[in-house]
């Protein structure tokens, strides 16, 4: 196993290493100028120049890229000008944000498709199956801000059931001490109900309208794989051999058609984290998204780096999880490995 | 007892809910906290520092003091008050004395403590002042604007007395003293923890040391900044509301429905629409103030392009629909430019054009007839500028000039403008300091600032504007005002198309609204009942 994983991770070496160099050469391709951004209103052409220097975007480019990678080597991502704040700062800030919205999101995501998509495939053809392409075609074609905008305006704005969308806390609330910056797991810790009823409430609205839009390909994926599986084989021994229906589908046949639907869970994890932006926007959730797309509109290039490195080294991590989840899952793929 | 998993499960799941012994949490009252939300935070607590962002302003404004500040007066529709230019009192001074040859003025200053609980003392006048005099970028620039450019201008006495020695007699001194730039720092602090950089920067990026009536609290950049008020606070009457919330709500569809449910107290910078609507709906209460020295024009380019031609730019002029786009842009929150009678001395002021047509035609067909060319705007300004490009491209298509529009990126728009090569943008300049040669120097004279746009030089527009800035009484100041108005109006640089209100939504329970010309909320006169 720990050969596996070491043997994976040198695989990865190299796209790490494109990664550095394509988000380094595509910030300073972008047209924009950083200087004359920062220099505010009213500037002079020398305080322009002056913020260049200061910022070393005088420096040809080969300088500027070792000077990046040396402070990378250091663990330091420079500092972001729109926030003011070391870039390794405010990513420790709002990754977690962002990872705990995305991953609530998925476990009600998870919690509807999964069980939908499944009986969909079993009961081909029914209204369950309808219901099924209903929603998954419902689901992403709604675009995630319409749906923030409409939760927001049913559950807080009409119905008032839903609390402010003031981001991850009420603002009479105050954080719990931090561990893992997963607001519902800290306050857990420092068993702190109300702080964590309060973070639930908050988190509820945004992570529904995450869940809404990443249905149709968890749904659909089921579906598919589980038709695929009950048409195999040792499904029908199974039957021929007087299973119940339940050992057939729950044993059988669905932890067989879980490994497509795991690469797709992690496929649809990562893309969730780095684009829910637009909710982090209407939600005013502090994320890693909306923070690097405020970055890119002032053209400030460490934060995009930061942002585009960490999302890198997320998703090699994320798929390396889910070779070795395929390992627990099917035995087979572990042999293979 | 066994530990099943069964058991665990139930264990994990109630944990929330077991209550933590004797830790119950104290929550401050809602009823002295304001809840401000605001599309962006600030990116610093130092304004003097360079690429600090607009919200900074706000900073500076409520936790430092400045030796002077703008006297409030009654916004004239009501709701609150504005400031006037030349009205001043003293915020750190306690008194001041212009000398008789008028060439420097001293400030005595009040008995105010920093947060620290040292003394304010004319040293951290000094200190602070030099700072912003040296430290470049804006804050430079700004103090020069009031003729405010050297170290050896700023004298200490002693320590409760400070002079400014003027390099020239100008108007602008004492009115930019009173801006969010030259505020005293705790110049004994800032040393202690500059770490070898004489302007402290990094240690006053992230910290206050300053004697100003709130203290920052907490500060989450990009989430939110957390004021609590300074009860030792010397400088005015101490503030009503002991601790201010700044939330930064991306959405202004989320700050509108925030502030219709109640659950916010005030909301600065949402689209027009929304100001229009809430104001319309009454539930809260919009307060308006035109922006002073605020104006949206469209620059048209002097040097290079179709609009040397002095007749294009007045045929553009005779063809805006002024107010069409007052309705469909800014729906109503501003004031028309267009129909000017006799110039006065005011800025802005309405050019003596309107919507006419046949008068624009007949300009072009003697120009040499219909040519096409390109309109640019700030694309972070789109909900505004947007739809007033469509009005504009839809009108001069009538008078056979083609217009394609470009929405260039907020990081790319000064570049752009920089070049002084685009043909039309539409771009809204306001001064801090509200004078009307203050406005001509930085967008239409021969300095060639980049708010320049349209790159006009005029050598007899130049002489008018420095004859009226370092003018010594007021009727010399006037005729040359009105001189330059005139010459303006004729060669139409930018035609100017509105005034724009600066709106603030507040709640009913809010009093004590106080616009200042940095835009930014002054929490020192809020009231909440």
């Amino acid at each position: 196993m720990l050969g596996l994983i070491i043997a994976r991770l040198k695989t990865t070496i190299p796209s790490i290493l494109g990664v550095i160099i394509v988000t380094f050469l595509l910030t300073r391709v972008l047209p924009g100028d950083t200087a004359a951004y920062f220099a505010g209103p009213a500037a002079t052409p020398q305080a322009i120049a002056e913020i260049r220097g200061k910022l070393g975007l005088d420096q040809p480019l080969p300088v500027q890229f070792v000077s990046y990678v040396s402070a990378l080597v250091k663990g330091d991502l420079g500092q972001s000008l729109t926030t003011g704040q070391p870039v390794t700062a405010d990513l420790a800030q709002r990754l977690p944000a962002s990872a705990e919205l995305t991953l609530f999101g998925l476990l009600i995501s998870m919690a509807i498709a999964l069980p939908l998509g499944v009986l969909a495939a079993v009961r081909q053809g029914s209204w369950i199956d309808h219901l099924c392409r209903i929603v998954a075609t419902a689901g992403v074609s709604l675009p995630v801000f319409f749906t923030g905008l409409l939760l927001v305006y049913v559950f807080y704005f009409i119905l008032g059931w839903a609390p402010a969308p003031l981001g991850r806390l009420d603002v009479f609330f105050s954080e719990p001490p931090r561990v893992t910056g997963f607001l519902l797991v800290d306050s857990v810790i420092a068993r702190d109900p109300e702080t964590f009823r309060a973070a639930l409430s908050q988190i509820l609205l945004p992570a529904l309208t995450l869940a809404i839009f990443s249905l149709a390909p968890i749904t659909r994926m089921t579906r598919a794989s589980m038709l695929a599986v009950l048409g195999a084989d040792f499904v029908r021994t199974a039957r021929a051999s007087g299973l119940s229906s339940r050992t057939v589908i729950g044993t059988y046949a669905f932890r067989n058609a879980m490994l497509p639907v795991v690469t797709t869970l992690g496929m649809v994890f990562s893309f969730l984290l780095g684009a829910n932006v637009l909710v982090e926007k209407v939600f005013a959730w502090p994320g890693v998204g909306s923070y690097a797309v405020e970055a890119l509109i002032a053209s400030d290039y460490a934060p995009i780096q930061g942002f585009v490195l960490t999302m890198a080294i997320l998703y090699v991590a994320l798929n390396l999880a889910i070779d070795i989840l395929y390992g627990v899952i099917d035995p087979r793929v572990r042999l293979e490995g | 007892m066994a530990i099943t998993r069964r058991a665990a499960i139930a264990g994990g799941l109630a944990a929330p809910f077991v209550m933590r012994q004797g830790a119950s949490a104290q929550a401050p009252s809602r009823s002295e906290t304001l809840l401000l939300v605001q599309e962006y935070g600030p990116n610093s607590l130092d304004m003097q520092g360079i690429g600090s962002s607009q919200p900074v302003n706000g900073v500076a404004l409520n936790c430092y003091d400045r030796l002077l500040r703008f006297k409030p007066v009654p916004i004239p529709g009501g709701g609150g008050h504005q400031v006037a230019m030349g009205e001043l009192e003293g915020e750190l001074a306690e008194s001041w004395q212009l000398a008789s040859d008028g060439m420097s003025c001293t400030f005595k200053l009040r008995d105010a403590k920093f947060h620290s609980g040292r003394p304010v003392t004319a040293k951290d006048v000094k200190w602070s002042l030099d700072r912003a005099c040296t430290i470049g970028g804006f804050a430079t620039t700004q103090m020069n604007a009031g003729s405010l450019e050297k170290p050896e201008q700023f004298v200490v006495v002693d320590d409760k007395t400070f002079r400014v020695d003027f390099v020239r007699k100008d108007k602008m001194t004492l009115p930019n003293l009173a801006v969010t730039i030259p505020f005293v720092f705790d110049s004994e602090l800032a040393i202690q923890n500059s770490g070898g950089d004489p302007h402290a920067k990094e240690y006053l990026k992230n910290n206050i040391a300053g004697s100003g009536a709130y203290k920052v609290e907490s500060w989450k950049p990009g989430v939110e900044t957390i004021y609590a008020r300074n009860d030792a606070w010397a400088c005015g009457k101490l503030p009503q509301l002991r601790r201010i919330i700044a939330r930064d709500i991306a959405s202004p569809a989320t700050r509108r429905a925030l502030m219709e449910r109640g659950d916010a107290d005030v909301s600065y910078g949402l689209p027009p629409k929304d100001f229009k609507d809430l104001l319309d709906a009454g539930k809260v209460n919009v307060v308006g103030v035109p922006i002073p020295n605020g104006v949206w024009g469209c620059y048209l380019n002097t040097q290079v392009g179709p609009f040397k031609d002095v007749r294009l730019r007045q045929a553009v002029a005779w063809v805006m629909p002024y107010e069409k786009i007052l309705q469909a842009s800014l729906f109503g929150r501003g004031v028309d430019m267009s129909g000017g009678t006799t110039p006065k001395v005011a800025w802005p002021q309405p050019f003596p054009y309107k919507t006419d047509v046949a008068k624009a035609k007949a300009l072009v067909d003697a120009a040499g007839g219909p040519f096409t060319t390109t309109l640019y705007f700030d694309a972070g300004n789109a909900t505004v500028a947007e739809p007033m490009a469509v009005l504009i491209k839809e009108s001069l298509a009538a008078i056979g000039i083609t217009v394609e529009i470009n929405k260039v990126p907020g990081a790319n728009f000064r570049t752009e403008i920089a070049k002084k090569t685009n043909p039309m943008v539409l771009n809204r300049f306001a001064g801090w300091l509200d004078y009307p040669d203050y406005y001509l120097f930085w967008t239409m004279h021969g300095n060639n600032s980049i708010f320049n746009i349209a790159a006009y030089q005029n050598p007899a527009l130049d002489k008018l504007v420095d004859a009226a800035r370092f003018a010594s009484d007021k009727a010399a100041y006037d005729a040359n005002v009105v001189d330059f108005i005139k010459l303006v109006n004729a060669e139409v640089p930018m035609v100017p198309i509105n005034q724009p209100t600066h709106d603030v939504a507040l709640q009913k329970s809010i009093g004590g609204y106080q616009f200042q010309p940095c835009r930014e909320p002054d929490f020192r006169y809020l009231t909440k009942v």
